[in-house]
């Protein structure tokens, strides 16, 4: 049973999709989807227990073909340090759904829902886990075409959900293409997709135009799937149009998991010392990780409407993950881990903090809180940590990100960079204090709808904030598995 | 161990005082009596733990590897608390008495905020390294940013976007850049005597460095960096008071200071000449804010740019990187704090006993306020450096430490500020006991009938004026040696 776990890390999900599909019945499907995510999130916390005790990859052989033939399942140090985030981010998000869906999506659909909502889920963490490069695609796609599918069901209450998830679909195909042409080249080259051959056999013909112009197909491709700019624009709208429980789901962890993906070829198989990759490709994600850190801060401060200014937010802190990568060394790429650990609990705490305000008010926007600090605290509060982690205030996740992010860069003597990270991520302040100043500072005016608050509503956000909180004062286990996940990629003691 | 348990104390206290102050909500008289008894708690261990040797070191917890929460109390930083400490009874008293005369609302979360303060500022005084420091000095700016906006008014909330605007930015951008700096450079962010910097960064950078710190650090309000202090005024006079002419701001002198001592090392920073530059740009900040303070006429706009004049004299002792000059400059934290702290209560008796806060509506009011106007003098005076109080002592110090460096000219910036200090405070007691009654006071008021503020204002006042005076004799206690 035990050695089944990578594989039923996958397939439970994908598996319960169908089925979540067929059950008719108030709650059924969503009692599945929750059962579903529950255990694989278990199954990922054993998983990151076994990796951590073998103290190497735990290798899964798919129907027992080994590894030239078959496809492989790999559990490292870094896709154990991915998946307890994917699967525990999707737990939460789930237990959060059941209202959120009630209140936003038509009852009719709500099997529907849950069958993409598995879907989504079993293809993110099969990007993870798999070992293969074509099988990466085949999982990108899955967690992709059910994730447009997920966006388009805004339009039960926000017709634009439609245009923003045909957006989504048409620039997300072209990411998935480019992908898709990379592997093919990588593929015509050395005859073989299993990720570790992939990086042997690259040596050999490391200095063939090729192999560089794959790198560049697979690199594109992923930015455009990771939203880093410019290539975002389909994120804000997609996120903001979606249903609130999508919005959470995907803002915690879709372009995770294409930032890991991204990750996993470039170091994992091209590795750092390919041909041009830390001068060029290096070079290109630093530079776009900065600008996209201002870009995304300042859109963010001139946006009005709650889904929009964090999801231009996300634009920012996605750069900071490029900038992690684009360093180029093992402080670098743990600094890119540990900040899409902990970007994922803040986002989730922020956009579950948010649905469960839209799903009373619709449209969430500095109006619609103003004065709400008083009627809704609790909600509110949770927004509050939520804000000063992303601006990386101590005692919160976004500190220790900060910290180990600005590290990296120092350590390489690249001081500019470090002091405009700085900067951007004090611009924060601007965005978050906004928040703060309508919901505290501000009287409820006298025709707003009153804002209610149970338990049922602020619970889930909670347990993200609690998470926040908790791993910026307790980081330490995180830091430390991030350099383990890093040590995979990057020479170290692996 | 009984220094771990002094230390638990200190940062506990103030905890304790905060969550008391919530739990007893709805029972005012309970509410203030347990926070003034707190209080007196604080100040206990602060002056016990002054008394004990150092070498202690507490480790709370680590965040991560390197990342320690840790208190080592040191000369500076007891100083710093026991400053901090014996104030903020006192200060709570003054707070009863001024919020129910004054007629403000929303007592408890006031009372609550206040007390975290002091237990940031605790934090910041015992910090045994860069990081520990760096956590209490943002749950400081974050703290006080309510009592800043606890009016709610328009005003208010626009000065509370300029307070959090620049402390947390300068401490975000800057500050935190020149910690991750010295982590990367030295491979630890402890605190050690002798500084850690020396032998790890090409000289050539250490003034950069140290610029770094010296920005970075907005609560010292550095010119340009002093825009918060001023606008930070709208608070209740209890605020400004203790955390804007103490706390807050000798927070951030503090946190130069030991910076200066304990990472950069006098020796080296006097070596490598690396705080010539920081030497000028202090002498700019207290000339020039001395002459700011001459043209307001609002009294609490005039104290805070003084307030600003005279935290450059702390930052000076710093940079001129000698024995002598950081031990005038910690003895200024002292001095300046029981001075301004006295001059601050008079303000706000002034306000809340005739509504008056502008000081050409403040003729002839000395004699209305006897008390009140003897205690500003005492006060006026020790800032401006007149023996017997205390603030002749850090000035003659200071003058000591530019002899010794050479910097001829600061031996001039410290004696006009001085003859400047004269002016914009004398003016205001002179008004006071001279001047005939004219303007708002001219009505109303019967210059020959005394009308002071309420007791509990009162004492505090003539407590700290007090304070003052024996600090002048006490001044033993408080010359610490920094080798170099």
């Amino acid at each position: 049973m035990m050695q089944h776990l990578p594989v039923l890390q996958v397939l439970l999900p994908l598996l319960g999709a169908p089925c979540a599909a067929l059950l008719r019945g108030r709650d059924m499907a969503w009692g599945l989807a929750l059962l579903l995510t529950g255990a694989a999130f278990l199954i990922s916390a054993v998983l990151f227990g076994l990796q951590y005790n073998a103290g190497e990859a735990l290798i899964y052989d798919l129907g027992g073909w080994p590894a030239p033939l078959g496809i492989v399942y790999v559990i490292d140090a870094a896709s154990a340090l991915v998946l307890p985030v994917v699967s525990g981010i999707a737990f939460v998000a789930t237990i959060a759904a059941r209202r959120l869906v009630e209140a936003e999506i038509d009852a009719r659909d709500h099997a529907l829902f849950y069958a993409a909502w598995l879907l989504t889920i079993a293809g993110m963490l099969g990007q993870v886990t798999t070992g293969d490069a074509f099988n990466i695609f085949v999982f990108l796609e899955i967690s992709s075409l059910s994730a447009y599918a997920l966006v388009a069901m805004g339009a039960g209450r926000d017709r634009r959900a439609l245009p923003a998830a045909f957006n989504y679909l048409i620039l997300g195909t072209v990411g998935a293409t480019f992908y898709v042409i990379g592997i093919g080249l990588l593929y015509m080259l050395t005859g073989t997709l299993n990720l570790t051959d992939l990086a042997e056999r690259l040596a050999e013909v490391e200095s063939t135009r090729a192999s560089f112009t794959a790198l560049a197909f697979i690199a594109l491709g992923l930015f455009l799937k990771m939203a880093l700019f410019p290539l975002h624009f389909w994120l804000v709208p997609a996120y903001a149009h979606a249903p609130s429980a999508v919005s959470a789901l995907m803002a915690a962890t879709a372009t995770k998991v294409s930032v890991y993906v991204l990750i996993r070829l470039m170091f994992g198989v091209f590795g750092v010392e390919f041909n041009g990759l830390a001068d060029a490709i290096g070079l290109l994600i630093l530079t776009l990780g900065i600008t996209g850190a201002f870009a995304g801060t300042l859109a963010a401060i001139l946006e009005t409407d709650l889904k929009k200014l964090f999801a231009q937010s996300s634009i920012a802190q996605l750069g900071y993950m490029a900038i992690g990568i684009g360093a180029m060394s093992m402080t670098g790429l743990a600094a890119a881990f540990i900040h899409l650990f902990n970007h994922a609990l803040m986002k989730g705490a922020l956009f579950l903090a948010i649905g469960a305000i839209a799903a009373q008010a619709g449209r969430v926007s500095m109006q619609s809180i103003e004065g709400a600090g008083r009627q809704i605290p609790v909600t509110m509060t949770a927004i509050l940590v939520g804000g000063l982690a992303l601006i990386g205030v101590p005692l919160t996740a976004g500190f220790i990100s900060k910290v180990y992010l600005v590290r990296a860069l120092l350590e390489q003597n690249f001081w500019l960079l470090a002091g405009l990270t700085f900067i951007s991520s004090a611009l924060a302040l601007a965005y978050v204090w906004k928040i703060i100043e309508a919901a505290w500072l501000k009287e409820r005016p006298e025709n707003a709808p009153a804002l209610i608050e149970t338990p049922v509503h602020y619970v889930p956000a909670w347990l993200m904030v609690f998470a926040t909180i908790g791993f910026g004062i307790f980081a330490g286990p995180l830091v430390d598995a991030a350099y383990a996940a890093a040590a995979v990629f990057i020479g170290g003691p692996s | 161990m009984a220094v771990d348990m002094l230390i638990l104390a200190l940062l506990g206290l103030p905890l304790l005082a905060s969550a008391l102050v919530l739990v007893l909500r709805d029972r005012p008289n309970l509410r203030d009596g347990q926070a003034l008894l707190i209080g007196l708690m604080t100040a206990a261990c602060a002056i016990k733990l002054y008394g004990t040797d150092d070498g202690a070191t507490l480790k709370l917890l680590s965040l991560a590897a390197g990342l320690d929460i840790s208190f080592t109390p040191e000369p500076l930083g007891k100083l710093f608390a026991l400053v901090a400490g014996v104030l903020w009874p006192v200060a709570t008293l003054y707070t009863i008495g001024y919020m129910r005369g004054a007629g403000e609302k929303n007592h408890t979360r006031f009372m609550f905020f206040y007390a975290i303060a002091i237990h940031a500022a605790m934090g910041i005084a015992l910090s045994g390294n860069l990081l520990t420091l760096f956590v209490f000095y943002e749950i400081l700016t974050f703290s006080t940013y309510p009592l800043v906006t606890h009016k709610g008014t328009a005003e208010a909330v626009q000065a509370g976007r300029v307070y959090l605007g620049i402390l947390v930015a300068s401490s975000v951008i800057l500050l935190l850049f020149g910690i991750i700096g010295v982590w990367v450079l030295t491979g630890t962010l402890d605190f050690k005597s002798g500084g850690i910097l020396a032998g790890h960064i090409d000289p050539f950078y250490v003034p950069f460095l140290l610029g770094l710190f010296a920005f970075g650090i907005g609560k010292a309000a550095l010119m340009p960096l002093h825009r918060w202090l001023p606008v930070a005024m709208v608070a209740p006079t209890p605020v400004s008071a203790l955390l804007h002419a103490v706390a807050v701001v000798k927070a951030g002198v503090f946190t130069i200071l030991k910076v200066a001592i304990y990472v950069f090392g006098i020796d080296f920073l006097r070596e490598t000449g690396s705080s010539d530059w920081l030497v000028w740009v202090a002498s700019f900040s207290i000339l020039a804010a001395s002459i700011v303070a001459m043209t307001k006429t609002n009294l609490k706009a005039r104290l805070a740019y003084s307030t600003i004049s005279q935290l450059g004299y702390i930052v000076l002792g710093a940079a001129l990187a000698t024995s002598l000059a950081a031990s005038g400059a910690a003895m200024h934290i002292a001095a300046h704090a029981a001075g301004k702290i006295t001059l601050f209560f008079c303000a706000g008796a002034i306000y809340v006993a005739h509504h008056l806060t502008d000081i050409k509506d403040m003729n002839g009011l000395g004699r209305v306020m006897p008390v009140t106007y003897t205690a500003f003098a005492f006060g006026a005076l020790s800032i401006i450096g007149v023996p017997p109080l205390a603030g002749a002592w850090s000035k003659i110090m200071l003058m000591g430490g530019a002899l010794d460096n050479g910097h001829l000219l600061v031996l001039a910036v410290l004696m006009i500020s001085s003859l400047l200090n004269l002016v914009y405070l004398g003016e205001i007691v002179l008004r006071g006991f001279f001047a005939k009654p004219s303007g708002k006071m001219g009505h109303g008021l019967k210059s020959n009938v005394v009308q002071e503020a309420p007791l509990a204002m009162l004492l505090p006042l003539c407590l700290t004026a007090l304070m003052s005076l024996a600090l002048f004799f006490a001044v033993d206690m408080f010359i610490l040696d920094f080798g170099g």
